[in-house]
C-alpha cells in the first residue's frame, strides 16, 4: 500500500524519482537505518523507502529526475562535494546522510533565492495547505530571507485564465520544470516550454495562451505543479478538499481511477491516482475535470410521467412513476405478447446496474429481449475474439504496451478517444517501439511530437477486410508465418484452409489496391515490420467493428496475431479500445438477448438450469430481440414497451428517423437517465439516474479490469439506478433483494464462472483485479491465452473481402465517416453540460481541399450532407486529414443530428450499425435542414413539463 | 401483404444473404449449417418463420445457401402471443 490516509484525505506517497523495477536489489544505509532496493532507484527513493524524507522542489516519482532545485542535496561518504539525491543511483554499500548543519545551511540557502521573489501571500494562495514550496520553507526551517522582497519579480505578469479548467499565474512560478517535463514525459504532447532565460525564465504553452495552445488540457502540470503557478479554477474558487474517496471515471474504456476530492458532499477536485493500476496517476480532460455535469442544473431530478408524447410531462413521486411503468408494461404484455416488450442497458452504468436490467428482463419480462449499446459499438468485438480465441475480450492489460515492439493502430484514434492509454502508448513510441497506422484519416498519431508513424495505409472507408487479408497475404506467401506456435496453439486444418485463402492472388497487396487505396508496396512493408519486427501488438476501435463486415474484420485481426505469435505474453495481442467507461462490463454482464452473464448461451440448458434455480423462474431459451430488431418490430406494431437505462438511442444510433419511428409507435417507453435526452422526448415514464459520484458499483475496463465506484455524494434523484430497477421488478410481481450492490456482485460471482472468485473484499483488498477471476486464477488474469486459447486452439477464420452494399454514385459520391474528438464524449451528454465546450461547441464537417474547391466550400460555410437516409446542416472544415473523396464528423451534440445521415447497414454478424460508410454528397447551403428545424421545435414541444399539475395532484 | 411486412422480409433476406456472404467461402455443406447455426443462435422465433415464410427462399431462386441451410433453420417453437402473462 502506498497511500496514507490522513484526515481521510487519500495522499500517496511520492517517492521522488520513479520507481525503477529490477530484480537485483542493492543494500545501502541512509541515516544510519539499512535499506535495499531496486537497482537503478535513486537516494531519493531509496530515503523515501526507508521513511526519510528529502527535501526536494523539482523532484515528484511521476517524472524523470532533473536535478536543478537543489535542495535534495546529500551527503554520501567517500563522495566529495553534495551530490543531489534524485540524480544519484543508490549504490551498495552507499553510506548516506541527509540531515547535516552543512546541508541544512545550503537547503536553507536555496529557499532564501526562491522566496526572495515569491509572492509571500500564502493566507490568500489558492495552494495553502497543499503548497510544496511552503512545505519546503517549513522543513529547512527558513525564518527570514536575507536579500530582503525588493528585487526584481514577476509579481506584474499577467495570468493566463484562458483555460476553462486552470489558471496559470506566472508570479508564482519557480522554474521547477515539473509541468513542462510532465506534458513531455507523462502525457506526451510537449505543448509547455520554458520561455526567456536566467530571471526572465517562465512557462509558456507556445507563443500563444494555454486555450489556443496545443495544450490537451490533461492537468498533468497542474498535477505536477509544486506551487499555485498552476491550480484548478475550483481550488481557486472553493479552497482546499478535506477528505477524499477513490473511485472510477465514468468516461472512456480506459477506466481511469481518481480520487473524488471533497468538501463534505461537494466534489472540489478529481485528481488521478496514482495507484490505479489503468491509469497510474495520469488522466484527461474529461476525467479530470468534466465532472460539473454531475449538478448540472438540467439534472432531471423528479421522477416524471406522461401519458402521450406531446402531453407535457407531469412530475410523480417515485412509487406512482415506477406502479404505472410497471402497469403499462404489464398491460402491453397481455395485450401483444409477452415478447412485445425489452430492455436497453448501458455501458455508462455499472455492472450491478446492468446486471439488474437483464435480470428483469429474463426474469420478470419473462423474455429475452435485453440489448445494449454496444450493439452499436463492439458487439462484433465479442462475436470476432469468441469465434477464434474463445473469449468476448481484449487479450492484455494496458501495460502490456510497454513491451510491444509494433503497434498497429487500426480504426482507432487513442489520442482523442482513449487518451490516457495514448500516452502510454506514445511513451512506448518515443522509446522506439515502431508504429503502424490503418486509418482513412490522418490521425494525430500518425505525427506528432517525436511520434511518427512507419506507416500510415490511408485506406479507403469499408476496406478494412481487404487490406488486413493482404497483409496476411504477405506473410504466408512470404513465409512469414510463426510456424511452430501455429502448430502448438491452433487448429492446424482451420490455418491451412486460411492460409490457402489469403495466399489467392486475389488478397494480394497488388490486386487488393483497388479495393483499398493503399499502394501494394507499403502494405507489403506494413506486413513484414508487424510479422518481423518483435513483439507485434494490435490496437483498435470502433473503425474496426463499426463496418457491415465488423466481425470479419475483428476475425482478420485475430488470424494476423495467431499466424505471428503475437498472443499469449507481454507487449503483444489484440487489444480493443472499448469506447465507454464499461462497454466490456454491459457485455459481461449479459446484455445481449441471446446470453447469460460470461456469454453464455440461453439455449444451453445446463446455463439456464444454473440461473433458472438460483433466480426461481423458468427463462426463455430462445434469443431475443436486438436494438434494430425491437425497433422494427416497433414499426410493426409487436413491440411496444421498451425500458431504457442511461442510453439515447435517438442521437446514438443510426438512421435517426428510423429510430425516432420505433420510438414513437411504442406505448410505453421509460427512460432513466440524468437528462431529458433526445429519447426522452419519446417516453412516457422518466426515472431520475444518478452519476457516477452518488452510487456504489464496479466498472470494467477494456482490459478486463473491475474497478470499484464508490458513493462520495447521495443520489440528487433520492435514488441509484439498480434501486429504481430492482422497485420495478418488485412491481412487475418479481421481487428482488438486494440491500447493497456488493450484494449483486456476489450474485454475478454466483453464476458466472469467469466473476467467481470477485467480490468486493476482494476489489478492495487488490485495488482492482482482472476477469477471469476464480480458483484457476485467484488474483485474477492480466494476460489472457497464454498456454492456450480459452475455446482450447485458436481458430482461424476465413476473411473474404464482401464490399459494402453501401456505394457511392452520381448522386453520393463522397463517403462520410465518423467520429469523437477529445473534448467531447459519445452523444454529449455529460460533456456538452462542462466547459469542454470551449474546444468543441458544434459538430464540424472534414471536407478535403480537391471535394471543396470542386463545391465551392470553404471552411466555416455551412453545408447540406445528405445520405439516402436524410439530411442534416453543419459547419464545414478544409482540412488534408481527410483524403479526398471522404468526409468525416463527430456526433457530440444533438442539434447537430450527424446520424440523420447514417444508415441501416450493419455488421453481418451482430447488426452493429456501419457508421463508418455512408455515401453522402455535399454543397453548400444557407439554412438548416428540415429534420433540423423540426428537432429543435420538438426540443420545446416534446419537453414540456407542467409542473402545475403536481400542485394539483398534491 | 402490407408496406411494413415487406420492409420486414426485405430486412430478413439482407440479414441472411449477409451471413451467407460470410460463409461462403466455406465448403457448402458446412457454410449452410453455419448459416442456419447463425440464425438460430441470434434470430428470435418470429424472425425464423417469417424468414422460413419468404417466397423463393426454399426454391433457390434467392440464394442456393440460403436454400440448403433452411432444413436446418430451426422454426418458431412456439407463438408467444399466445402466452401473455409476463414472467
Amino acid at each position: 500500500m502506498s497511500r496514507i490516509e490522513a484526515s481521510h484525505l487519500i495522499t500517496e506517497i511520492d517517492y521522488g524519482t520513479p520507481i525503477r523495477m529490477s530484480e537485483e536489489q542493492v543494500s545501502l544505509t541512509i541515516d544510519g537505518v539499512a535499506v535495499s532496493v531496486p537497482m537503478g532507484a535513486s537516494v531519493m527513493a531509496a530515503a523515501m523507502m526507508a521513511g526519510t524524507k528529502i527535501p526536494k522542489l523539482c523532484a515528484t516519482d511521476s517524472l524523470e529526475p532533473f536535478g536543478s532545485c537543489r535542495l535534495c542535496l546529500v551527503e554520501i561518504e567517500g563522495r566529495k562535494g553534495t551530490p543531489a539525491s534524485c540524480t544519484t543511483p543508490a549504490e551498495q554499500g552507499m553510506v548516506v546522510r541527509t540531515q547535516t548543519d552543512r546541508l541544512a545551511n545550503l537547503r536553507k540557502g536555496v529557499m532564501e533565492l526562491y522566496i526572495s521573489d515569491h509572492p509571500l501571500d500564502c493566507l490568500t494562495c489558492a495552494a495553502n495547505g497543499d503548497c510544496e514550496l511552503q512545505d519546503m520553507a517549513g522543513a529547512v526551517g527558513l525564518r527570514d530571507v536575507r536579500y530582503g522582497f525588493d528585487g526584481e519579480n514577476h509579481f506584474a505578469d499577467a495570468k493566463d485564465a484562458s483555460n476553462p479548467y486552470f489558471t496559470y499565474d506566472p508570479a508564482k512560478c519557480i522554474v521547477c520544470n515539473r509541468c513542462v517535463r510532465a506534458c513531455e514525459e507523462v502525457q506526451g504532447t510537449f505543448a509547455l516550454t520554458i520561455i526567456g532565460r536566467g530571471f526572465e525564465s517562465r512557462v509558456a504553452a507556445g507563443a500563444t495562451d494555454f486555450l489556443s495552445s496545443d495544450c490537451v488540457s490533461c492537468g498533468a502540470c497542474v498535477q505536477a505543479c509544486p506551487t499555485a503557478t498552476l491550480v484548478e479554477n475550483s481550488i481557486i474558487a472553493r479552497g482546499q478538499p478535506d477528505h477524499s474517496k477513490v473511485t472510477t471515471c465514468a468516461y472512456c474504456g480506459v477506466g481511469c481511477s481518481f480520487k473524488a476530492e471533497l468538501q463534505g458532499d461537494r466534489v472540489v477536485r478529481m485528481v488521478p491516482y496514482k495507484d490505479g493500476a489503468a491509469n497510474e496517476g495520469h488522466s484527461c480532460v474529461k476525467g479530470r475535470f468534466a465532472w460539473g455535469y454531475a449538478t448540472h442544473k438540467d439534472r432531471m431530478t423528479k421522477p416524471m410521467i406522461r401519458k402521450k408524447i406531446t402531453d407535457p410531462w407531469r412530475e410523480a413521486s417515485w412509487d406512482e412513476a415506477i406502479a404505472h411503468a410497471a402497469s403499462e408494461f404489464r398491460r402491453i404484455q397481455a395485450t401483444y405478447g409477452r415478447e412485445s416488450v425489452g430492455a436497453i442497458t448501458s455501458s455508462r452504468c455499472t455492472n450491478e446496474e446492468v446486471f439488474v436490467i437483464q435480470k428483469l428482463v429474463r426474469a420478470a419480462f419473462g423474455n429475452n429481449n435485453v440489448d445494449t449499446c454496444a450493439r452499436v459499438c463492439h458487439s462484433p468485438t465479442g462475436y470476432g475474439l469468441k469465434t477464434t480465441f474463445g473469449t468476448s475480450a481484449g487479450t492484455q492489460d494496458f501495460k502490456s504496451v510497454d513491451k510491444a515492439d509494433v503497434i498497429v493502430v487500426i480504426g482507432a484514434n487513442p489520442t482523442d478517444g482513449h487518451p490516457v492509454f495514448a500516452s502510454r502508448m506514445k511513451r512506448r513510441l518515443r522509446q522506439g517501439a515502431k508504429l503502424i497506422v490503418i486509418d482513412p484519416r490522418r490521425i494525430d498519431l500518425v505525427k506528432s511530437p517525436h511520434v511518427e508513424a512507419a506507416h500510415h495505409l490511408q485506406l479507403s472507408p469499408g476496406a478494412n477486410v481487404a487490406l488486413l487479408n493482404a497483409l496476411a497475404h504477405v506473410i504466408v506467401t512470404e513465409g512469414l508465418v510463426n510456424e511452430s506456435f501455429v502448430r502448438a496453439r491452433c487448429d492446424m486444418a482451420e490455418f491451412e484452409s486460411w492460409a490457402r485463402f489469403v495466399a489467392l492472388d486475389r488478397n494480394s497487396p497488388e490486386a487488393s489496391e483497388r479495393h483499398t487505396g493503399v499502394p501494394a508496396a507499403d502494405v507489403r512493408a506494413a506486413a513484414r515490420l508487424y510479422a518481423t519486427g518483435g513483439n507485434g501488438a494490435i490496437y483498435y476501435g470502433l473503425g474496426v467493428t463499426e463496418h457491415s463486415q465488423g466481425s470479419t474484420t475483428v476475425m482478420a485481426i485475430a488470424n494476423l496475431a495467431m499466424a505471428t505469435g503475437a498472443i499469449g505474453r507481454e507487449g503483444v495481442g489484440v487489444n480493443p479500445l472499448r469506447g465507454q467507461n464499461n462497454v466490456q462490463g454491459s457485455c459481461d454482464m449479459g446484455s445481449f438477448p441471446h446470453e447469460f452473464s460470461g456469454y453464455r448461451h440461453v439455449s444451453d440448458d445446463a446455463t439456464r438450469d444454473v440461473f433458472e434455480r438460483m433466480w426461481g423462474k423458468k427463462l426463455d431459451d430462445e434469443p431475443g430481440l436486438r436494438i434494430p430488431n425491437m425497433l422494427d418490430e416497433a414499426v410493426a406494431g409487436r413491440f411496444m414497451g421498451l425500458y431504457v437505462q442511461g442510453e439515447d438511442i435517438a442521437q446514438s444510433d443510426p438512421n435517426t428517423q428510423h429510430v425516432t419511428a420505433g420510438l414513437a409507435a411504442m406505448e410505453c417507453v421509460v427512460i432513466q437517465d440524468l437528462f431529458l435526452n433526445e429519447t426522452a422526448k419519446y417516453a412516457h415514464v422518466f426515472l431520475p439516474g444518478a452519476s457516477f459520484l452518488e452510487k456504489d458499483g464496479t466498472f470494467t475496463n477494456a482490459e478486463r479490469r473491475i474497478n470499484r465506484v464508490r458513493q462520495v455524494m447521495a443520489p440528487l434523484g433520492g435514488k441509484a439506478e439498480w434501486q429504481a430497477t430492482v422497485e420495478l421488478s418488485r412491481a412487475l410481481g418479481y421481487p428482488m433483494r438486494y440491500a447493497h450492490p456488493s450484494e449483486i456482485m456476489d450474485e454475478i460471482a454466483a453464476l458466472t464462472p469467469s466473476f467467481a472468485g470477485v467480490s468486493y473484499d476482494r476489489i478492495d483488498a487488490m485495488g482492482s483485479v482482472q476477469w477471469p477471476c476464480n480458483e484457476a486464477a485467484p488474483e485474477g488474469t492480466p494476460l489472457m491465452h497464454i498456454d492456450r486459447f480459452v475455446r482450447g486452439k485458436g481458430q482461424f477464420m476465413i476473411t473474404e473481402y464482401v464490399p459494402t452494399d453501401e456505394r457511392t454514385g452520381p448522386r453520393f459520391p463522397l463517403i462520410l465517416t465518423t467520429g469523437r474528438i477529445l473534448s467531447q464524449y459519445n452523444v454529449g451528454a455529460q460533456t456538452r453540460r462542462t466547459a469542454n465546450i470551449a474546444w468543441h461547441d458544434e459538430d464540424v464537417l472534414e471536407i478535403h481541399p480537391f471535394d471543396a474547391e470542386n463545391r465551392g466550400v470553404r471552411t466555416g460555410d455551412l453545408v447540406s450532407l445528405a445520405s439516402r437516409a436524410g439530411d442534416v446542416s453543419l459547419r464545414a472544415e478544409v482540412t488534408d486529414r481527410v483524403q479526398p473523396g471522404v468526409v468525416y464528423t463527430t456526433f457530440h451534440h444533438a442539434a447537430t443530428g450527424a446520424n440523420v445521415v447514417t444508415t441501416d447497414n450493419s455488421d453481418w454478424a451482430t447488426n452493429c450499425p456501419e457508421y463508418k460508410v455512408t455515401a453522402v454528397e455535399v454543397r453548400r447551403t444557407n439554412h438548416f435542414s428540415k429534420w433540423q428545424e423540426q428537432n429543435a421545435e420538438e426540443d420545446v414541444t416534446l419537453r414540456r413539463i407542467d409542473r402545475s399539475e403536481l400542485q394539483v395532484a398534491k | 401483404m402490407n408496406a411494413t411486412e415487406e420492409d420486414s422480409d426485405r430486412r430478413l433476406v439482407v440479414m441472411a444473404r449477409q451471413i451467407a456472404d460470410f460463409f461462403r467461402s466455406y465448403p457448402e455443406e458446412r457454410a449452410s449449417r453455419a448459416v442456419a447455426d447463425h440464425i438460430n443462435q441470434f434470430w428470435t422465433r418470429r424472425m425464423r418463420d417469417e424468414f422460413l415464410a419468404i417466397p423463393g427462399l426454399r426454391d433457390g431462386a434467392l440464394d442456393p445457401l440460403l436454400t440448403k441451410a433452411v432444413a436446418s433453420i430451426r422454426p418458431g417453437r412456439a407463438d408467444s402471443s399466445r402466452d401473455k402473462s409476463g414472467a
